[in-house]
């Protein structure tokens, strides 16, 4: 199956004469070391990442990663300054002006953390203005954008101005608008950071529901773990502009990559995020075991309550086939410590 | 007027300094530096001071111009520059006024109340409309109906121009970075130019005329628009621009779909700045036979008749009025939707089609105003002259006196010096390149007398516009009060203010110095009472609690952290007192702005004129760049 | 409307290849009908008295309408050539300007004078005449030159002019003949005669600018001061001039395509021709009376019909 996205060797260098940093020695520079001898900033250096149809794939960082230079890159609104980037295989710089809009009306679609909606437009006309764009007539436009609307639960909304809505409803009239013109893949950025607390969980679930419900590609991106942790699929970590580690949710708590990204996932519940794959230990010789096994990808607090009642070691199955057995010593730690755990 | 107001900080001047000027190097030893330049100066002055020769006649620029005036005189209707060129570009401005003119006179008059009454509802809701339909009935009042139409008609056209011309700009210069950076000095120039220097190279090229006044109109009005549009397109928020281009909108869709309407309320405050410039501007374009109400300005100056002055001026204003609170209510709101804009238009248009008279009744103010002003000479004469004594005695003359008498060269080092210290090396080096242009125009002496006015009548506005700004910004009470006066203050064209001046003090230089400080005075007081409010709460909290007084909160935390818009006012004062004490010319304050207005009346005096309207342009260059540096490399960075 | 405009503009695209000369546009002359008739009105009330009667004449008894335009002297002349002024009807000699307008561009025709002598000179109150009687002389002038100082002019006696525009030579007389005195501008008629009622009412010195015919001299006395004697040729270079002001004759000037094509307004203005003692009194009419200048041409027309029958043109 082809990837939705494929990043390959991307770099993006901002500042004068930039394109002279790639492929030199000056591209092992640390950041802080290019800056203070060309006055370059490299904010993505050299990624490289695919992402599948149907996920969703998050990229977290601090801000100052090159998070959201990142997802720029990807449709050229930032144009990169090395690299690949390939929609469905089709390779994204070598676009003609005319091909990359083509892309961006119909393939596609972005949703910004401050919105970007159009002031002077009613919020039926906002999530029309890509169709618009395209030369969908008036009506067409409409009922689409109403369909949209619907969608995210704004109906009854059409003919209000953006200025008169909350900023989570805001943000749903983005949501309306990236999804109007049915693009194969979204784009967030950062989309829910400028909300409060409980509108973004409420926006998450919004998130959560429409991937199911439509299944588009998603690359998410964000610099709240949680969020990244209760949507992605995959999650790449990004530092200073480099790829850190990409993995599921679980990888990044049960094996960081490094000790910046263990610093990040420290204060993660783990048994909230670990599977049972990462606590099965080999059952030992002529061990009594429990008669109804665990599968590996249950979630390690869902197994406690059966482990802690069973008393026995509870078999842990991939499929049908027996991997090892979990009892109330494996899943203590992780409920409890912050123990490095290894997969075995 | 607001429009020195509009400025925009561009990118900091102090970007040349850093460690390069002197001023870095602490308080301590700017100061220091600063009293050996002045020392310096002082002794160099008494040791080369001279009584200077009169400003010759006949200087090699004056004949360098003279011979420029006979050859476009010869070849106006010869050469191909004029044949297909400026005579075209006439043509087509007197067709474009004639038009215009012909639409508002077409209308009749009770058509054309109701028309801008129609209009101002549609665009700017019914306070405005009302306030339209007052003001155009106003006209007719004061039975300066005609001249008011006039006035109108040359204004729309010039403004019509300005936007076609300036708006396109505009965008390429928000858009197109070398544009922008290429159009900057351009618009800084034209945007201190007085009005008087551009009317005698005007009479050269397009002779007099309605299409001659437009023309200047156009040049003097454009900038503005120019510079509104650009910060409004610049200021669009980028995010939603972005969102939009994410979405596959082609460049003129991004333009078109999203950057022009999010940018409409500042392209109507373009539109509002640039009307109020240029009905300013038309007013004194009847120096050179534009018709109008400037027509009974100038007949009233001319016969020192404050009472018939006074009818105009107000119509004046009270047009002014109208479109500013026209426009600026339309750059607030949006406007009625079709189906009920429809209506109001076609009940306007039902009026044109009525056969409604012009009866109104007549009211004026000219008899009670003359018996008023004929009592204040009286009673006055005493008081007045004596101020008028006293500030030429002790402060004009003896600033002349030593303006005149220094050496040029040395008043360029001084220049170059102070600059230096105060502004950077660059804007010390075009203030002093400025000083030898005026010297090499040979009107030196002329110069530094309009140095010496300006100088006066700037400490003046100081003194005034600060000390109100200050008062406006400690007192609520008296803030609002000001308000509305200083509101129809800067709605005011230059040119009215000449006329109590006159009135008061008779010909003379002090008369210019009175009307350019009436002029200032507005702005100064918005922009140092702005400052001073400007300054966080927080801090004036934080120094109140510390158990400041009103008067160390003022001066020990208010003043020091409006510093900028203080500087920003001295700046935007010094440039808009030169424009007037140059008009004063008018009204016997001599020197450069007489040579001006003879330029223009006396054909032996046409070289001269022409190049005391390039002194004059020096001048304002050396005083906008001295005390523009000084706020932007010293002021609070913004 | 649209239409026409359309049409002026195929007109232009047509008339492209010629080049467009600086008239283009005017109005077609409106030869031999009833049409508008653009009189320049110079600054100074005494030309505004010839200008309100004949503009009287022209609209009530010809039955022209009438422009008038508010314009100095010079830019008048250039009128001509713009097609926005039909006459100038008091000229002072303007020689150059005449050399200019009527003999090179040939846009001017002179069209007879109105009859006034105009003289300039420098005057001083009558009081002073008395007081000190030798200050008639320009030789003796520099005596006295403490007595002139003002706050304009920088410790010299001041010489007070008018509007910049006035034919004057007075800084080159300053110059040349080495007075003590700086020329000072008042900037307007009103503003010279104001500075003299002053001088007389409240006996201030003062030494200015002026010149016949003029409404002033009919209610207070001023005594011109003797320059050097006019000789013909003498003020040639205005630069080096070191003589009197000579004795004009006042003359109108109208635009050649007047004069072809103006009829019987044209006839009115080359016809017009009175005295001094006449201005004067439509002058005072105008300044202290308080009347409208058609007013005040109004009663002067109804008082001295013989004056001005002969100036209509036969037929009308």
């Amino acid at each position: 199956m082809t990837p939705a996205i494929t990043v390959t060797n991307l770099w993006k260098v901002f500042g004068p004469r930039a394109d002279r940093v790639v492929g030199t020695p000056l591209a092992g520079l640390s950041r802080a070391e290019l800056r203070e001898r060309t006055g370059c900033l490299v904010a993505v250096r050299d990624v490289s990442f695919e992402v599948r149809p149907g996920e969703v794939f998050v990229v977290m960082g601090l801000s100052g990663s090159g998070k959201s230079t990142l997802v720029r890159c990807l449709t050229r609104l930032i144009e990169p300054t090395s690299g690949e980037v390939c929609l469905d295989g089709e390779p994204v710089r070598a676009m003609s002006a005319k091909r990359l809009r083509e892309l961006r009306r119909h393939r596609v679609a972005m949703v910004f953390q401050h919105f970007g909606l159009l002031p002077h437009r009613q919020v039926l006309d906002n999530v029309a203005y890509g169709l618009e764009i395209q030369g969908v007539g008036r009506a067409e436009r409409h009922r689409r954008a109403a369909q949209m609307l619907a969608l995210v639960g704004l109906t009854g909304h059409e003919h209000q101005l953006p200025e008169q809505l909350s900023g989570g409803m805001q943000q749903r009239v983005g949501l309306a608008r990236a999804l109007a013109t049915d693009p194969e893949v979204l784009l967030f950025d950062e989309p829910f950071s400028a909300l409060d607390p409980l509108i973004r969980r409420d926006m998450q679930t919004e998130v959560r529901r429409l991937h199911a419900e439509v299944g588009k590609t998603l690359v998410f991106i964000t610099h709240d773990l949680t969020e990244a942790l209760s949507l992605g699929d995959r999650i790449a970590v990004l530092r200073d502009g480099e790829l850190v580690q990409v993995g599921a949710p679980e990888d990044l708590v049960g094996a960081p990559a490094d000790g910046y990204v263990a610093d990040f996932v420290r204060d993660v519940p783990r048994a909230d995020v670990l599977t049972l794959r990462w606590v099965t230990r080999p059952a030992a010789d002529g061990e009594e075991c429990d008669d109804v096994p665990l599968p590996q990808d249950t979630v390690i607090r869902d197994a406690v309550p059966r482990v802690l009642r069973s008393g026995r070691p509870v078999p842990v199955v991939d499929g049908d086939r027996r991997v090892g057995v979990v009892d109330a010593e494996q899943l203590l730690p992780a409920l409890l410590g912050h123990r490095r755990q290894v997969p075995t | 007027m607001t429009r020195p107001e509009l400025r925009p900080g561009g990118p900091p001047a102090g970007r040349t300094g850093g460690g390069d000027r002197w001023g870095v190097r602490g308080p301590w030893s700017t100061r220091t530096i600063f009293a050996i330049l002045v020392v310096a100066a002082a002794g160099a002055y008494l040791g080369f001071r001279s009584t200077p020769a009169a400003d010759s006649a006949d200087a090699a620029a004056f004949r360098f111009f003279d011979s420029v005036r006979e050859w476009v005189d010869a070849n106006r209707d010869s050469h191909p520059l004029f044949l297909f060129g400026v005579n075209y570009l006439r043509l087509g401005v007197r067709l474009l006024v004639e038009a215009v003119s012909a639409a508002l006179t077409g209308l009749g008059f009770a058509g054309l109340v109701a028309v801008a009454g129609a209009v101002s509802l549609v665009l700017a809701g019914w306070r405005a409309a009302l306030l339209a339909v007052a003001g155009f009935l106003s006209f007719a009042v004061l039975g300066l109906w005609t001249e008011s139409v006039d006035t109108l008609a040359l204004t729309l056209a010039a403004v019509l121009l300005s936007v076609l011309i300036g708006v396109p700009l505009g965008i390429l210069a928000a858009r197109v970075r070398w544009i922008g950076s290429a159009l900057r000095p351009v618009l800084d120039v034209m945007q201190i130019l007085p009005t008087f220097a551009y009317l005698a190279p005007m009479t050269l090229l397009f002779l007099i005329g309605s299409p001659a006044a437009v023309i200047a109109t156009l040049i003097y009005a454009v900038p503005v628009t120019i510079r509104i549009t650009q910060l409004g397109i610049a200021g669009v928020a980028p995010v939603t621009v972005e969102a939009a281009a994410a979405q596959g909108s082609t460049r003129w869709q991004l333009l078109t779909k999203v950057r022009l309407p999010m940018a409409r309320p500042v392209l109507v405050l373009a539109v509002n700045q640039t009307i109020m410039v240029a009905l300013s501007m038309v007013v004194v374009t009847a120096l050179i036979d534009a018709p109008g109400l400037g027509q009974n300005i100038v007949r009233a100056l001319e016969r020192v008749n404050v009472g018939a002055a006074f009818d105009a001026g107000l119509a004046i204003v009270i047009m002014a009025v109208v479109l500013d609170r026209v426009t600026t209510a339309a750059s607030r709101r949006r406007p009625l939707p079709w189906r009920l804009a429809v209506p109001v238009l076609a009940a306007a248009a039902l009026v044109v089609l009525l056969p409604i008279g012009d009866r109104v009744p007549a009211l004026s103010f000219a008899a009670p105003v003359n018996r008023l002003t004929a009592w204040v000479e009286l009673h006055w004469y005493a008081g007045t002259e004596w101020l008028k004594n006293t500030v030429t005695g002790y402060l004009l003359n003896p600033l002349e006196n030593l303006l005149v008498t220094t050496p040029w060269w040395l008043f360029v080092l001084f220049v170059l010096g102070f600059g230096l210290l105060i502004a950077g090396w660059r804007a010390a080096l075009v203030a002093a390149a400025a000083a030898v242009g005026v010297a090499a125009l040979g009107l030196w002496v002329h110069a530094m007398q309009t140095l010496a006015t300006v100088l006066v009548a700037t400490a003046l506005t100081l003194l005034g516009g600060v000390w109100a700004g200050i008062s406006c910004a400690r007192h609520d009470r008296l803030a609002t009060a000001v308000r509305p006066l200083l509101d129809a203050a800067q709605t005011m064209p230059s040119f009215v203010y000449l006329l109590p001046a006159v009135a008061l003090f008779g010909a003379s230089r002090f008369t210019a110095i009175v009307a350019a400080v009436i002029f200032a005075v507005p702005p100064v007081v918005r922009l140092v009472e702005r400052g001073i409010r400007d300054v966080p709460p927080t801090v004036v909290e934080a120094a109140l609690s510390a158990g400041s007084t009103p008067r160390q909160l003022l001066w020990k935390v208010q003043l020091p952290m409006a510093r900028g818009g203080l500087l920003l006012a001295a700046n935007q004062g010094i440039v808009m007192v030169l424009g007037m004490v140059v008009v004063g010319g008018l009204v016997g304050a001599g020197a450069l702005g007489y040579d001006v207005v003879a330029g223009f009346s006396q054909r032996e005096d046409f070289g001269r004129g022409l190049a005391a309207g390039f002194a004059i342009v020096l001048l304002g260059v050396l005083l906008d760049r001295l005390t523009q540096g000084f706020h932007r490399s010293k002021g609070p960075s913004s | 409307m649209r239409i026409s405009y359309v049409a002026v503009v195929c007109l232009l695209l047509t008339a492209g290849c010629q080049g467009a000369t600086s008239d283009s546009g005017d109005p077609a002359p409106s030869a031999g009908s009833k049409g508008t008739v653009n009189l320049a009105i110079n600054p100074w009330v005494g030309y505004e008295s010839n200008a309100a009667v004949i503009e009287y004449l022209l609209e009530k008894k010809l039955g022209y309408t009438v422009e008038t335009k508010n314009l100095k002297e010079e830019i008048s002349w250039q009128g001509f050539e713009t097609g926005e002024v039909d006459a100038i009807v008091e000229n002072w000699g303007h020689d150059d300007l005449k050399k200019t307008y009527i003999e090179e561009k040939k846009v001017a025709v002179d069209a007879g004078p109105t009859g006034n002598t105009g003289i300039i000179g420098w005057y001083v109150p009558q009081w002073m005449a008395d007081q000190y009687p030798d200050i008639t002389d320009w030789k003796n002038l520099n005596k006295y030159a403490g007595l002139f100082k003002t706050s304009e002019s920088g410790g010299k006696g001041q010489l007070l002019d008018g509007d910049p525009s006035y034919v004057t030579n007075d800084e080159a007389l300053v110059a040349n003949l080495k007075l003590n005195y700086k020329v000072v501008y008042s900037g307007s008629e009103a503003a010279l005669i104001k500075a003299a009622q002053q001088a007389t009412a409240q006996k201030k010195p003062l030494l200015f600018y002026f010149y016949e015919p003029q409404w002033l001299f009919a209610k207070e006395k001023y005594v011109r001061v003797k320059l050097p004697e006019y000789t013909a040729g003498c003020d040639a270079d205005p630069k080096k001039v070191a003589c009197d002001y000579p004795e004009y004759v006042l003359d109108k000037i109208v635009s050649k395509k007047f004069a072809d094509t103006g009829g019987a307004a044209y006839q009115l203005v080359k016809n017009f021709k009175w005295t001094n003692d006449d201005q004067n009194l439509v002058s005072d009419y105008l300044t202290n009376q308080g009347m409208t200048p058609e007013r005040a041409a109004e009663k002067w027309v109804t008082e001295h019909e013989a004056t001005w029958k002969p100036w209509i043109p036969a037929g009308n």
